[in-house]
């Protein structure tokens, strides 16, 4: 298995325009998340009455909200919010997803069996209702936030990778495994693991922009990140609220939403082809 | 006389079905000695690869073993604690299979691979890849330094098959199984691959069992061949006696319906009339009856196992003793 960060499979990327672009793209909302308190002009919780509602102006790039905040800064600060939601939920999801779908695709049936039930009830509940009745329980926030993606992901990603399990566990390879003696975590861990993790790492990082629009979206209800934290959301809401006379806001918190759903949707697919070592050979150049 | 490598007694193995259980193999009887080549030979469905799995003991969660023992070097190993299986299979035992397109994990490359088939033993990394590197010159693969680097997909199928003898042998084990190992490539990577095996045979110590349902195969390259038929071995015999000396019927009618034994080009293939027993319910006396031209009233008692000379047995009422 070429690794993400192996130098063939960075190569592969690269040379695929779209994958490129999803990586520049990524790498830009990392860099912001990372070097916000560098990046931001100003302190993205700093009230500025007096400046309120400005439009586009060399002092502040993107305009300021209701309360005179400077949206540029919220942004920059809003990818902090953003990507460490998203990626902490779907990185905690994608590796217990990993765990109970190679577990059900190669344990004893019985076993698969609870474990396709249990999923099954957890995929059935309606998603905003789940997370609407979690936030109910146990009130809003950041921890609240992840909580509820982690559930409700677990179950396509368990079912993905028992899928892929089902449909490996009778490969001839693996009885070839087996015919050399190979014990079960060896044939798990060395052999199944690379051949699920491609499809688990394209669908995880497909699924990142779901997670940062869901973030928006509840935070957007008063429901998510809480106020005054700057998320992509918080700022929509605020945009929304003052839409008639201010409409730059809304435009600039949509925009770093619609970026970074293409850039990890890019990437995913770009990532698809480069790990494929079957693909990358048969790829022209 | 050597002491037998392999030995298979009154082997049964029953496959649960939703319509009940299927006898896919009825009392099998094998012996293998250092040093032989094995031949199984017998039509789709006579027992041929379940006997393989059964030698390894990997057989599939469905079936069962009703009876019978599989002893390698005295040791019955279908009783022995999976552990202890597990130790004896890739060092011991190791298995080519038919299909070389699917028998290689797609994400590993070839040197992963061989390294990998050797987690048995104990040497470092360096010592595994130049085992590897050896193996593959050894089965004639010119340039193995660049094959190590290449991923399964990237090779034909002669190249992967030569590569899974290689990948069986590197543990130097006692008992060789090929399931059908030239069935899925053409014919002159067929020829190949037989030339190939055929040239191991002569450095290689252990026992190989060749599981073919082509006879020209098995004249090829086996010292004995086991015949089956409805999961029953219906004769046993050195390989020039098999083809020259059948004495069961049901060989008899396997070697005519070879089309290499043609002299001329015929409009239809010779089949041999009626079709297998079903195996939910096998017949009680010989399976092979009501298909047999020599069949009397006798062949409703299930027939004995006659040795017409001592490396010739046969099971059947009419041509045996």
């Amino acid at each position: 298995m070429p690794w993400p960060t192996s130098p063939r499979a960075l190569k592969a990327l690269l040379a695929d325009p779209m994958g490129a672009m999803g990586l520049v793209l990524v790498s830009l909302f990392v860099i912001m998340a990372l070097a916000a308190p560098i990046l931001a002009p100003y302190d993205p919780l700093a009230l500025n009455v007096r400046a309120k509602l400005q439009g586009l102006s060399w002092a502040h790039w993107l305009g300021t909200d209701q309360l005179g905040r400077d949206t540029l800064s919220r942004l920059i600060f809003g990818a902090r919010t953003a990507l460490s939601i998203s990626v902490t939920a779907t990185g905690i999801a994608g590796a217990i997803g990993l765990l109970l779908g190679l577990i059900a695709g190669y344990g004893p049936r019985w076993l698969d069996a609870v474990l396709v039930l249990v999923l099954d009830s957890v995929n059935a509940l309606p998603m905003m209702m789940l997370a609407l009745a979690i936030i109910t329980v146990i009130g809003p926030g950041t921890f609240t936030l992840i909580l509820v993606v982690v559930l409700v992901s677990i179950p396509s990603y368990a079912r993905l990778i028992r899928a892929q399990t089902l449909s490996l566990r009778r490969a001839e390879f693996i009885l070839a495994e087996r015919a050399i003696g190979a014990s079960t975590p060896r044939i798990l861990l060395r052999h199944l693991l690379p051949n699920v993790l491609g499809p688990l790492v394209i669908v995880l990082s497909m699924d990142i922009p779901v997670v940062i629009m869901l973030e928006a979206g509840l935070s957007y209800l008063n429901l998510g990140v809480k106020p005054p934290m700057p998320s992509w959301g918080n700022v929509l809401y605020d945009g929304y609220t003052s839409i008639r006379t201010s409409p730059t806001l809304v435009i600039a918190a949509g925009a770093p939403l619609v970026l970074a759903t293409l850039g990890f949707t890019f990437l995913g697919e770009g990532l698809r082809d480069a790990l494929d070592p079957r693909l990358a050979s048969t790829r022209p150049r | 006389m050597k002491p037998p490598l392999l030995e298979i007694t009154d082997l049964s193995v029953a496959y649960q079905t939703d319509t009940g259980p299927v006898m896919a193999l009825r009392g099998a009887n094998l012996v293998a000695r250092a040093g032989e080549v094995i031949g199984i030979v017998g039509e789709s469905g006579c027992g041929k690869s379940t006997l393989a799995a059964a030698v390894m003991n990997l057989l599939p969660a469905t079936a069962k073993v009703t009876g019978g023992a599989v002893r390698f070097l005295g040791q019955d190993i279908l009783t022995l604690a999976p552990q202890a299986q597990r130790a004896l299979r890739g060092t011991a035992m190791a298995m080519i299979f038919q299909d070389p397109m699917t028998a290689f994990n797609p994400v590993l490359t070839i040197g992963d691979h061989l390294v990998d088939f050797q987690h048995q033993s104990r040497a470092p990394y360096r010592a595994k890849l130049a085992r590897a590197r050896d193996q593959l010159a050894l089965v004639g693969l010119s340039d193995p330094d660049v094959i190590l680097r290449r991923y399964p997909h990237q090779l034909s199928g002669g190249m992967r098959q030569r590569v899974a003898i290689a990948a069986a042998l590197l543990m130097n084990p006692q008992v060789l199984v090929a399931d059908e190992p030239t069935t899925a490539l053409d014919v002159t990577t067929e020829a190949q691959i037989l030339h190939l095996l055929r040239n191991l045979r002569q450095t290689y110590q252990g026992t190989i069992v060749v599981i073919s349902h082509h006879l020209g195969v098995v004249a090829e390259l086996c010292d004995r061949v086991y015949v089956m038929y409805a999961g029953q071995v219906v004769e046993q015999a050195m390989v020039d006696d098999l083809f020259h000396a059948a004495r069961h019927p049901y060989t008899r009618a396997l070697l005519a319906c070879d089309p290499a034994s043609f002299p001329n080009l015929t409009p239809v293939l010779p089949t041999i009339p009626g079709r297998l027993p079903d195996l939910r319910d096998p017949p009680k006396g010989c399976s092979f009856a009501p298909r047999c031209a020599l069949r009397s009233a006798r062949c409703t008692v299930a027939p004995p196992w006659a040795q017409v000379s001592p490396s010739h047995g046969v099971l059947c009422h009419e041509v045996g003793a």
